[in-house]
């Protein structure tokens, strides 16, 4: 216990002194045992202020202070600093005392208000007088990152981190990089198109000397801390040497086997060995083990027969890699609604109700039909085209209960490219409201009914049916206040953008949060956005929220600079206000090493006792509240310090 | 509850003892938050923050209502946000039986409390603490654990 302890009693101006008697609290401090020194002073922050404290810390050798003021979320930072800099005291050898948030700001009656200042700072004070000199825990740092998912926010973390000198490791769960990106068209708000503007960033990761590229990769475990992953990678076997490949086709031409290519949304055939599309990176054919009629024994063999490079290996065999790393930025995407939920607009039972990403492909010069929109059922041209916005979103009750936010504008681009396609067809939109918040959005939209012609129908569509080869689309048109019936020949629903299939997996894997809808949660919605709630783990693009190509890339960017600012340094500062076994009182019992959400506990040495890993513990307290003993308790505020406070808080 | 006292012995002046077990990283910001938009509420919770709901042993109730206290609140993060990721579902299940413990020795409900008060919600905080304070004042002062000392 200390026994030298300063108060100073903050006025902040008026703030706490029009509420709060501070020269009382100052005189009535100034009495309680183990107090030598007590002062209020008008504005502790400034900078006579702190110098008023590093002086009375010097000149009195005071052991412990208590600075009674606004929240510790506001100037703990700083009174620590002076404590240690100016008054050359451990810093951990201060403490808050809240007298305004918690006090002056919320009461009236100054007797009360007093009253109640004098039991805070009286409860600070008992806490500090047990506290002990801490010194933050240095911990080395891996400079490697790595980056999970492969679409265009994992694309450009990866390049913006490489090119900061970070070695990066890319996960990617599919055969090439890109993302739902690479699949699209053209891309609002100016219709470049999309392939154009990404493949050059995807050939770039295949050739940054920092990148290390894992495709078919996902993540199965990851321990450590920030700073220090350890993540173990499962790659599945490809049955074909990247390096040999040559990328001929010879192999796919004898492949007997045919299953729906997946890059196409399954539109369109391909092989059980392929290459997703021409653009693709890796650049390499790939051998779909579920697909191929077996391999062992291998049933068929002919593409190693007429594979002239040698590059197909039917021995190959899956891989787990171990990767250190010292932050994660994940990016896994997202993925649209499962159609199968919107069996009233007729999906999946119908040819020609397609999803917008079925669309995209339409229109793709690289896709199906070579670029001109045909319907999937007859390969006609379809003249008349219905598109439904907020197919799955904003409908609390029986879907999603948010906004996916870039359907309208992806509404508007397919409305758009559809009218450059079928310059005589006519399209019509559903849609509750339109939000096109965005630069060049709204303009973007005008255009699409004023050159386009595009037919915006407010209300919501009740179903869809066919009747003789053509889609009956019933809805309201509510400003107009009269049902509508259109004869379709096409349907596309703007479905709701949710997180990707393995979202949660992948959150549980890396102890991060998920929100109310599964997508990623940030650390703080406004101050921490692309940061995971676990530190060194940041977030990037639609695996957070739905977003479009712009947002994303800004996130992605964002992220990769935490990630740069992180590990800027050799060493990370881990607070050193974590959890203590007295051995003497462990049984060894376990409670804690349960309870413990870091996993930071275990049990060690001859006699089994709890020991705490200093870097993985974030001094929570879970662990002391659980020990049946009181053998376990976090530093600077250990349960004995807590009934201090209480019986200060009680006036005991 | 036969063995809950149905004494309301709404004492003219009496002022009931607090104390407010608030976690650092919702509740407590929750009360700088009614701080900063100047709500009003009664002086008689005098909080303690603590790092997590998750780290508030029985103990500390116990001990509080022994030293005498008329109420006692602990508030944390909503279950699913606590910044400790399952702290407050401890929390939750200890206070659950600390609660029954309570009720065991015949303290009347009202005057153990816990909620889930957000950084954002400040008003809310508010809400919850003058509340607190109107139940636990119609109870009368807390006898049935304070040591006689
Ligand atoms: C129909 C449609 C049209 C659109 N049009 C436009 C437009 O015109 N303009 C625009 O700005 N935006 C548009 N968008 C939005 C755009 O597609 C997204 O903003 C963008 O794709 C988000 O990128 P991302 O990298 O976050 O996610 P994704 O593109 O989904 O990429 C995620 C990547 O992570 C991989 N992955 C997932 N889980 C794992 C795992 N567990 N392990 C490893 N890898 C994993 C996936 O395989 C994928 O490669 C459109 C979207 C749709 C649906
Ligand atoms: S320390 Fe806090 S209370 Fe004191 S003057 Fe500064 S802001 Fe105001
Ligand atoms: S304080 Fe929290 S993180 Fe540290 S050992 Fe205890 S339970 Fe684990
Ligand atoms: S941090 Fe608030 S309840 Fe755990």
């Amino acid at each position: 216990m200390t026994k030298r302890t300063g108060v100073f009693v903050c006025h902040c101006g008026n703030n706490i002194a029009a509420t709060v008697d501070v020269a009382r609290v100052a005189k009535e401090m100034g009495e309680v045992e183990g107090v030598i020194f007590s002062k209020d002073y008008v504005y502790m922050c400034s900078d006579p202020g702190q110098s008023t404290m590093a002086n009375a810390i010097k000149d009195n050798k005071l052991d412990s202070v208590v600075v009674s003021c606004c929240s510790p979320t506001l100037h703990e930072k700083t009174f620590r600093d002076v404590t240690e800099e100016g008054g050359e005291l451990n810093p951990y050898r201060c403490e808050i005392a809240n007298i305004r948030e918690q006090c002056a700001w919320v009461h009236k009656e100054k007797p009360k208000a007093t009253e109640k200042a004098l039991k805070i700072t009286r409860a600070a004070i008992k806490r500090v007088q047990n506290n002990q000199s801490l010194t933050p825990i240095g911990v080395p740092v891996t400079r490697r990152v790595m980056v999970i998912g492969g679409g265009v926010a994992g694309i450009q973390a990866a390049l913006d981190l490489a090119n900061a000198g970070l070695q990066v490791v890319l996960v990617e769960k599919n055969p090439t990089v890109g993302g739902h990106m690479i699949q699209l068209s053209e891309t609002f708000p100016t219709l470049d198109c999309s392939q154009c503007i990404l493949s050059p960033k995807m050939v770039e990761v295949s050739k940054n000397k920092n990148i290390k590229l894992l495709t078919q990769a996902e993540v199965q475990e990851v321990s450590g801390f920030v700073g220090n992953f350890k993540v173990k990678v499962r790659q599945k076997a490809i049955y074909v040497d990247p390096e040999k490949c040559k990328i001929c086709d010879d192999c796919a031409k004898v492949c007997p086997t045919v299953v729906p290519n997946e890059y196409d949304l399954n539109l369109t055939p391909r092989r059980a060995i392929f290459i997703p599309y021409a653009q693709a990176i890796p650049a390499t054919y790939t051998l779909d083990e579920s697909a191929c009629l077996g391999l062992n024994p291998v049933v068929c063999g002919k593409c190693a027969d007429v594979c002239e490079a040698d590059a197909i290996n039917y021995d190959m065999r899956p891989k787990t890699i171990v990767e250190e790393v010292g932050a994660i930025v994940v990016a896994t995407g997202f993925d649209l609604y499962g159609k199968e939920n919107l069996g009233e607009y007729g999906m999946g039972k119908y040819a020609d109700v397609l999803d917008g990403l079925q669309f995209e492909r339409l229109c793709s010069a690289s896709g199906p039909t070579g670029g001109h929109v045909l319907r999937p059922s007859d390969h006609k041209e379809p003249k008349n085209v219905v598109f439904i916005q907020c197919a799955g979103s904003r409908d609390p009750e029986s879907h999603c209960a948010y906004c996916s936010k870039i359907c309208c504008m992806y509404t508007a681009k397919h409305a758009t490219l559809y009218k450059h396609h079928v310059p005589d067809g006519q399209a019509y939109v559903f849609y509750i409201d339109i939000r096109s918040g965005g630069k060049g959005y709204e303009e973007f939209v005008q255009r699409s009914m004023e050159r386009d012609e595009v037919m915006y129908l407010r209300g919501r569509v009740s179903k869809v049916y066919e009747n003789n080869g053509s889609m009956i689309v019933k809805g309201v048109d509510t400003i107009s206040g009269k049902n509508v019936e259109i004869e379709a020949d096409m349907v596309v629903l703007a479905l709701a953008m949710q997180p990707s299939k393995g979202t949660a997996d992948v959150a549980k894997t890396l102890k991060i949060g998920r929100d109310k809808d599964g997508f990623l949660a940030e650390a703080h919605p406004k101050l921490r956005p692309v940061e995971s709630v676990t530190a060194g783990i940041f977030l990037a693009g639609a695996a957070q929220a739905p977003k479009d190509i712009p947002e994303t890339v800004c996130q992605a960017s964002a992220a990769a600079s935490k990630v740069i600012q992180l590990l800027s340094k050799d060493e990370l500062m881990h607070s050193p206000a974590i959890a203590k076994v007295r051995l003497s009182h462990c049984t060894g019992c376990e409670m804690c090493v349960q309870a413990c959400p870091y996993g930071a506990i275990s049990l060690s040495g001859p006699n089994a006792k709890a020991s705490v890993n200093d870097v993985l513990c974030e001094g929570c307290g879970t662990c002391q509240a659980v020990c049946l003993r009181a053998a376990i308790d976090v530093k600077n505020i250990t349960q004995m310090q807590v009934h201090d406070m209480i019986n200060a808080c009680l006036g005991v | 509850m036969a063995n809950v006292q149905e004494t309301a012995k709404d004492e003219p002046g009496f002022e009931p003892k607090i104390v407010a077990f608030l976690c650092k990283w919702c509740s407590s910001a929750g009360s700088d938050l009614a701080g900063v938009s100047r709500l009003q509420y009664p002086s008689n919770a005098v909080p303690i923050t603590i790092m997590c709901s998750g780290s508030m042993s029985p103990m500390f109730v116990l001990s509080a209502f022994n030293k005498g206290a008329d109420g006692v609140l602990v508030s944390g993060c909503h279950p699913g946000d606590c910044h400790y990721l399952k702290g407050n579902f401890y929390a939750r299940r200890k206070i659950y039986l600390v609660q029954k413990l309570l009720q065991f020795i015949g303290l009347e409900n009202d005057r153990f409390r816990m909620s889930w008060v957000s950084a954002a919600e400040g008003v809310k905080f508010a809400g919850v603490v003058d509340e607190f304070v109107k139940d636990v004042k119609k109870l009368g002062p807390q006898t049935r654990l304070k040591a006689k000392r």
